[in-house]
């Protein structure tokens, strides 16, 4: 009998099943905790960031120094390009400095939202870019200033594509979560690799991930039904 | 009054710039009705677009009321285009917002209160008998609804002066009606000045009262509607006041010997004219092509006749024909269409 094998015998399953209903609550938890949360900040600073691309375009409302978007431009770049697991070890300076520590679910927010700002900024710039632009061109044409256009034209028209683009930030954040509890970070990534895969509960391993997808698919599927709502295209 | 003054504009494009409107002059009244017409990329957009500049001018200036526009700071451009608002063919409402919010837009856009906006908007929804849609989505409403809501929108900030561009292309011949029907019904009651780009010819025979023939970004002729379309003087206002024949024209081989009748105000549609000419001088002529319209119940148009017979039938076909009141009569309009006016 291999350890993989020996993974799914009744003895193991029970154990697994203890472990889960031990430690998966609180796990679960904070594996919430820590993307909603991640996701919030990422929004706070992407959105605008995102506003700000687009309006500071070339050819946006508001163009802004060429330079200037150069550079925001490729500091975005570079933060996506950073693997998530270096990314985690190249920010623990900052995270130390917000949190006081760099380890522990609440520190883990940090680099979570650094990794996830530039694509929450790159989600709000294509669901924005996706506004008609005649209707923007009417808010001009009422003589609407640049903020105006931004917050009462942009905004309000593109909230269904902004709902299912924060959709996705958060299920790919939740990802990330489990890459960030195997160094440090807690939730249901932390029990899968410390308990499932380092003491070879494989059961226990299974059992996170089948959380873990679950979890997604009531993301995703909250995130669909609430754009599809509050479409007002859609004749209802 | 807006004056538009030697206005230029072009394009800078990757295949090099592009003289989208060439030295313009034109001058629209307080009150007027004014059709700009022309074929599709004549200008007509780039035009209305200068008028509130949304597209600054490369050259030349638009004035309004002695102001000339491009002296205007940011600040005053925007209190500008609340005098001078635009409905657009694609309606361009906020998909996402209701009627009554889409007609709140500019106002609360210029800081009126909430309450007092609502009430304007409701006024205004009133006035395009759209009252029961306030609280309707853009994407419930018909095309000629949806062009209604912006109508109210763009009347909301008590504008001056009305752009619109296309405003009718996307409907259909009833809806359009309807809706010129409104516009010029608003006309008549604000005493607002209208500005209507179009292509279509029956869009400004049926409110304008003066009209610009644009074409390659260009005025071809200006002038009073009636008197633009009947007596047309350059190939860009045949070819939209007669369609039919301006391919009649340049496509035919044969050489029989034409007249052409062109109805200045006649009183009677149709009047036997053919049949008499057969019975007062024998000639037998027969119709080539023909378009008609009606204004303000006088017959404006044309009428192409083939004359088979020589030379000599020719010359007293168009001899009878000139007497007809109201009618000019142009001969051998195969080779040339500016001779022989009476
Ligand atoms: N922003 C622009 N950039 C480059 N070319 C343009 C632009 N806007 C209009 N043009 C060009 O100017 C000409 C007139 O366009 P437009 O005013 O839209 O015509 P119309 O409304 O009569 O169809 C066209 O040749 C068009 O391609
Ligand atoms: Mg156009």
């Amino acid at each position: 009998m291999n350890q993989f094998q020996r993974a799914f015998t009744s003895e193991s399953l029970a154990e697994a099943w203890e472990i889960f209903l031990q430690d998966f609550p609180l796990a679960l938890w904070d594996t919430v905790y820590v993307t909603v949360l991640s996701t919030f900040f990422a929004i706070v600073i992407g959105l605008p960031l995102g506003m700000f691309l687009v309006a500071g375009d070339e050819k946006g409302i508001r163009p802004m120094p060429r330079l200037l978007m150069r550079i925001l431009n490729m500091v975005i770049n570079f933060l996506r390009s950073v693997p998530f697991l270096i990314l985690i070890v190249m920010v623990i300076p900052l995270t130390r400095l917000i949190v006081g520590t760099s380890v522990g679910t609440t520190a883990s927010i940090v680099p979570l939202v650094i990794a996830a700002f530039p694509f929450v900024a790159r989600l709000v710039e294509t669901s924005l870019r996706e506004v008609n632009p005649n209707i923007i061109e009417t808010a001009q044409s009422m003589g609407a200033t640049p903020i105006q256009i931004l917050l009462r034209v942009m905004l309000p028209e593109s909230v269904p594509s902004l709902v299912s683009n924060f959709t996705l930030a958060i299920t790919t954040i939740l990802g990330y979560t489990a890459m960030s509890g195997a160094i440090g970070g807690g939730g249901i990534g932390k029990i899968a690799i410390m308990v499932g895969y380092n003491r070879y509960k494989y059961a226990v391993l299974y059992l996170a991930v089948i959380v873990l997808v679950i979890l997604v698919q009531i993301f995703q599927n909250t995130g669909s039904w609430l754009s599809r709502k509050l479409d007002k295209r859609l004749k209802h | 009054m807006i004056e538009l003054r030697n206005l230029s504009k072009s394009f800078m494009t990757s295949k090099g710039s592009v003289d989208a409107l060439r030295q313009i002059n034109l001058t629209i009244r307080d009150g007027d009705i004014y059709g700009i017409i022309g074929m599709s990329g004549a200008g007509k957009s780039t035009l209305v677009r200068c008028i509130n500049m949304l597209e600054k001018p490369s050259e030349g200036s638009v004035i309004m009321d002695g102001r000339d526009l491009s002296t205007l700071d940011e600040k005053e451009l925007r209190s500008m285009r609340r005098q001078v608002t635009m409905i657009f063919q694609g309606f361009n409402l906020l998909m996402q917002k209701t009627c009554l919010d889409n007609v709140m837009l500019p106002l609360r856009l210029s800081h009126v209160p909430r309450e007092e906006a609502r009430a304007r908007a409701m006024e205004m929804l009133q006035m395009v008998e759209l009252p029961d849609k306030a609280k309707s989505y853009p994407a419930q409403l018909s095309g000629g609804q949806q062009q209604r809501v912006a109508i109210a929108r763009a009347l909301s900030t008590n504008p001056s002066v009305l752009l619109c561009d296309e405003a009718t292309s996307a409907l259909d011949p009833r809806t359009t009606h309807q809706i010129l029907e409104l516009i010029r019904d608003i006309h008549t009651r604000m005493g607002i000045t209208v500005i209507v780009i179009t292509h279509q010819m029956s869009v400004v025979q049926e409110i304008c009262n003066r009209v610009a023939i644009l074409e390659h970004g260009t005025v071809m002729e200006e002038g009073e509607v009636s008197e633009v379309f009947s007596n047309p003087r350059s190939d860009a206002t045949r070819a939209l006041v007669y369609p039919e024949i301006a391919s009649a024209i340049f496509n035919e081989e044969d050489d029989g010997q034409r007249v052409r009748l062109i109805f200045n105000g006649a009183p009677a549609a149709r009047m036997p004219l053919i049949a008499s000419m057969a019975i007062d001088c024998g000639i037998l002529a027969s119709i080539q092509s023909a378009s008609t319209r009606s204004v303000g119940g006088m017959t404006y148009g044309y009428m192409t006749l083939e004359i088979p017979g020589g030379p000599d039938d020719l010359a007293r076909a168009v001899n009878y024909l000139r007497k007809t009141p109201q009618i000019s009569v142009q001969a051998d309009v195969h080779y040339s269409m500016k001779e022989g006016q009476a």
